[in-house]
This record gives structure tokens, sequence and C-alpha cells, in this order.
């Protein structure tokens, strides 16, 4: 068709800007996986930047071309397993209790028609603007009175509820999708609102569902205020554990124990856009089509 | 939806909402108006072979026990919204009567902890998120002209940043920019200058975090614009053409304007998240050159000693910040919500 026709010279700074603009994002997280198998003079090399890819300093300390030092040191030294048990289920139990009140709540605001469900919706979206660390300091000082500060399971409930507003605008807009008709069809025939729910919703849902719990998935996963400030060392996550690593570990020249963490950290990231791609993409999309 | 089906459907979701969110707003507001208790001082008098001499101590223990009777510590008013590390009304003043030039006070301003990362702060929203909209878009642009089987892996990758832990996504930049790093060496060898370094100077270290910030962001434009982009108006675009408009033209009067609310959403999110930078400042070790208001708090909170007075009152300021931001959004929406009704 004539209409697509494009100049030659559109087409090439169009796909160089594209193909620079991959470069910028995926370089820095391959250079790093790459590296991170290397030692820390070689990623670290103050004569040639090259040493970094052939790695001369790790054939000649430890005999291979790649070395798991790094990962060694981070995971049995440093004890950084724990800390991926914690992320584990910080984050398992953080998407399951906020997606179950999401679905509730963003069901009941979809359904709705009073005046007071579009001003829940507002405040929702101020506390969606509020910094994390603002709240974080509204808990300490309570939290150290009541003895609720350092544990897994308040850094959970805090979490979940920093992500209410997200999700209930995210379910909103999802059961907005959904025709009314159908649950309405089904109260007709008598079941109550929450059997309608059950028996005819919850079969449709799980599309907007999965989609909303790769976001809460990804805000508790990707936290740092909240688990930095309110976990205690024993029970740290992998985030504020990377960070407090930075300080240790520098001194003591083992930079590469951070490296390899965050490696470690970034992988289960990778996994999932490679298996999600499609719902991320439609779940950033889904709050900016419907305003 | 009957009033009281509506209740027991979102009750835990508004109960969880009021308990974690509402609450610590109104603890944050109390703990403003407060402050640590100070030392207990106790005078003893030593006597010894050479007569007896005076001397004034801290009460370690009588400290210790009224700090555990009020936690809270003692009420303060606004007394910590006016001191030095927070709006420093006095400090103001002071340097407005003292520098001659406009120069001279916004160097003393800059000194005051509080107006540093206020600035810091706002120059980051304003500068980052335009910069985002515009790259977002032009990426949009770009892999839209892209034969459909490279736009797969080309999102793949462009998600990358955004998806990313921002601490780790930052903390891997700046191993890169360290001066044993790669682009820092590189940068280097470029400028032929080997004490470069992005690390020592202000102006290089807010660029630095300027250009986290684009690239950490943008991959949230680039989506939501091409998604709009897919459900541009056929018809509209050939009729442009037929008209004779070129293919800038048809881009400036058709595309954007079918993209503009779009860009409003994008706009809002950017503003909301940009203006509580934390992570990035803390990935590059910038505190030095430049810290956010969530920095400040947060390293109130931090350290032996904790000054939840001082943290709580920067939190407020930094709400009000927020409240500030949000509010022509909020006004426009409850305009169209009542347009809507009438």
């Amino acid at each position: 068709m004539a209409a697509h026709r494009k100049s030659t010279a559109l087409v090439v700074v169009s796909t160089a800007l594209v193909a620079l603009w991959v470069i910028l994002a995926a370089f820095p997280f391959l250079w790093t996986l790459w590296g991170s198998f290397k030692v820390q003079g070689d990623f670290f090399s103050r004569s040639d930047w090259m040493n970094a890819i052939t790695g001369p300093l790790t054939q000649e300390q430890t005999g291979g071309a790649f070395t798991g030092r790094g990962y060694w040191g981070a995971w049995i030294e440093s004890g950084f397993w724990r800390n991926v048990m914690n992320t584990g289920i910080v984050v398992v139990c953080t998407v399951i209790i906020s997606l179950t009140l999401g679905t509730l709540g963003g069901y009941a605001l979809a359904r709705s028609g009073f005046r007071y469900a579009f001003w829940l919706l507002m405040i929702a979206l101020v506390f969606r603007a509020m910094p994390h660390i603002t709240l974080v300091s509204g808990y300490l000082l309570p939290f150290f009175q009541w003895n609720l500060w350092g544990h897994l399971p308040t850094a959970i409930i805090v979490l979940v509820a920093i992500n209410q507003p997200f999700t209930l605008w995210m379910l909103h807009s999802f059961f907005l999708n959904i025709p009314k008709d159908l649950d309405e069809s089904a109260m007709v025939d008598g079941c109550t609102r929450f059997q309608a729910f059950r028996h005819v919703i919850m079969p449709v849902m799980w599309p907007g569902v999965i989609t909303t719990g790769l976001f809460s998935f990804l805000l508790a996963y990707n936290d740092f205020a909240v688990t930095a400030m309110l976990l205690s060392s024993e029970n740290q996550t992998m985030v504020p554990r990377i960070a407090s690593f930075l300080g240790s570990v520098q001194q003591e020249g083992n930079v590469m124990f951070a490296v390899a963490a965050v490696v470690s950290a970034t992988a289960p990231l990778f996994v999932l856009i490679l298996f999600f791609q499609r719902q991320i993409v439609s779940g950033l999309t889904a709050g900016a089509v419907k305003g | 939806m009957p009033h009281r089906t509506f209740i027991w459907f979102i009750l835990p979701s508004l109960a969880a909402m009021i308990l974690f969110i509402a609450l610590p707003i109104v603890s944050v507001l109390v703990q403003s108006l407060h402050v640590e208790h100070e030392q207990v001082l106790v005078t003893v008098e030593n006597c010894g072979p050479f007569g007896c001499t005076e001397e004034t101590r801290v009460d370690r223990e009588a400290t210790a026990e009224l700090r555990e009777a009020q936690p809270l510590g003692r009420f303060n008013g606004f007394g910590t919204y006016l001191d030095r590390g927070h709006l420093a009304t006095q400090e103001l003043a002071a340097a407005w009567e003292s520098s001659e030039s406009l120069g001279a006070f916004w160097g003393q301003v800059m000194n005051l902890p509080f107006y540093r990362a206020l600035v810091f702060t706002l120059a980051y929203t304003f500068i980052v998120t335009p910069l985002v909209l515009i790259l977002g878009l032009a990426i949009a642009l770009g892999v839209n002209g892209l034969p459909r089987m490279l736009r797969g892996p080309t999102i793949f990758f462009s998600l990358l940043p955004m998806i990313v832990t921002p601490l780790i996504g930052s903390l891997v930049l700046f191993w890169m920019i360290d001066a044993d790093g790669v682009i820092g060496a590189t940068l280097q060898i470029l400028f032929d200058d080997p004490d470069l370094s992005l690390k020592a100077s202000p102006t290089l270290t807010w660029i630095t975090l300027f250009i986290y910030g684009v690239w950490s962001s943008a991959p949230f434009a680039f989506i939501v614009f091409y998604a709009g982009l897919q459900t541009v108006p056929e018809e509209t675009l050939e009729a442009a053409m037929i008209d004779g408009a070129s293919r800038w033209e048809r881009i400036r009067y058709v595309v954007i304007p079918h993209l503009m609310p779009l860009a409003v959403f994008i706009t809002l999110m950017q503003l909301m998240d940009n203006f509580r930078v934390f992570e990035p400042i803390v990935g590059f070790q910038a505190q030095a050159s430049a810290t956010s208001l969530s920095y400040l708090i947060y390293s109130s909170l931090r350290g032996d000693t904790q000054q939840f007075g001082s943290a709580a009152a920067t939190s407020m300021l930094t709400i009000l910040g927020v409240s500030i931001l949000l509010a022509p959004v909020l006004i426009r929406t409850w305009r169209d919500f009542n347009r809507k009704r009438a």
C-alpha cells in the first residue's frame, strides 16, 4: 500500500534509535551477568576493560575462564540463601493476601454506582502517591512500642496495605470490563451477591487477577524502603541485604559477592518477563486506556 | 449494589488502608509535633582533699527512664518544622539579611539540608518526567516501524530497566561508571583525564541520577505509547495523507492528539514516582552531592540515634508537596465527575 511507504532515511534513523535503546537497556545487565563469573580484578579492571570479557586474572587465579567464587561467597559464606528464603515468604504472602483483599474490594467498587465509590478511588489515588518512606516513619515508633518491629508478618501486612490502592484501581478497571449482566442474571436466578461473585465472576476473572498479581509481586520484590526499615537483620530480604553488603563487602575486597547477589536477585525478574511479557504490557496499558 | 453488601466486600481492603496508610499519616503528624527528651542533668558535689567542686553530669539512668516512660518525647509544637534541619526560618532570614546578591543568598540556602533535598527532588521530578515522555514516544514510534518479528524481543529487553529493582538497577550502573568499571574507564580515556570521576563532582552526580531516572522510566512511557499507537485511527491518517500532510505533520496533528490522554496519564504517574526518588541515591552512594526528601527521612530514621521527630516533620512536608503536586489532577477529576452527573 502506497500509504505505508516510508523514506529509507527515516527507516534507518528510527531503526538505529531502537537498536541504540535496546543496547542501552540490555547491555548493563548482560555485562554484569558475564562479569559476575570473573574475579574482581577483571570485572573492575583498571588497565583494560576487555579484561572483563577475556578474564586473564580469572584464568590466573582460578585456573578456569569462569569462576563461581562470587556466588559461593554470597550464597554460602555470607548466608544470602536465608535472605532469598525471606524474600520468597514475603513476596508469596503479600501477593496472595493483596489479591484476595483486592478482588473483593475492586469488584465492589466496579459494581457500586454510588458517589462514595468514586471518592474511595480518589482517596486510593492519593494514598498511592504517598512516598513509602513517609509511611515507614509513621510505623517505626508504634511498632517498637508494641514489639511488632523486625518480624516478617509485619512487613507482609504493611506491604499488602501499601499495595492496596494500586490493586484496587487495577482490578476495579478489570471488573468494569466484565459485563454487569453476567452476575446480575445470576442474582435474578436467586444467588446472593457473594454467590454470584463466587460462581459467575471468579471463573472469568483470572486474566485480570494474574496481571494484577504480577505487579503486586514486583512491588513486594522490589521494595527497599519498607523491608530495609522494618525487618531485623536476621529477617532481612534480598534487596536491603544487598544494600548492607555494599558497606561491609567493599572494605573486605569482596565486591564480587555483591555482584553475584545482584545477579541472583535479577534472575527471577528476567524469567518473569520471559513468561509474562504479554500480561505485563497489558497491565501497564490497562490503567492508561481506562483513565 | 446495596450499601451493606458494598461494606462487606470492601471492608478488608479498606481496613488495611486505614490501619497502615491513614493512621500512619496521623502518627507522623503527632510525632512531628514532638521532639526527643533532653538529657537529664544532675549536679553533683565532688568533695576531695582539696575542697569541693560542683559538677554537672548526664544522669543516664534517669534519661533512659524518662525516654522509656514517654517514648514520643516532649511536645515541641512546630519547633521541629522551623529548625535548621527543616524550614530553617531563622537561618533564611539571617541569610537574606547578610547576603548582598541573590546568588550569595542562594548559596546559603543550598547549604540547608531541607532546601538542598527539595531542590534536588524538584529538579529530578521536572527534568526526568518530560525526558521520559519524549524518549518513550521516540522509541514507541521506532518500534512501531519495525517488522513484527523484531517487536517482541525489543519489548522484552526494553522492559528490563523498568522491572528490575531500582536499587539493583542503580547498583549495576554504579559499578559500570566506577573509575575501574567499563563506562568510567572509557570516559577517562575519551576525555584523556585519568582523574575524571562521575562520583566526585556534584553536577556530574546529578546528571548521572537524571540519566538513571530516564533510563529506568522510559520503558513505561514507551509501552503505554506503543499500545496507544496500535489504536490510532487508520481513516484519519489516510485522510490526512490525501490532504497532503507530510509524515511529520501526520504525527503532529493526528498521532500526538490521539496519544494526549496517555501522555497525561504517564505524566501523572511519573510525577508521583519521581517525587519519591530514593533508591538511586542509596545505590549510587550519592548522598554527599544529592539528597532527596525521601532520603532525608531515611537518614533521620537510621543510625544509632533515630530522630523520629525530625523524620516525621520532613515526612509531613513531603506529604504536603505530594498534595500540591496532585491537587490539579484531583480538581480536574472532581469537575469531570460533577459534569458527568449533571
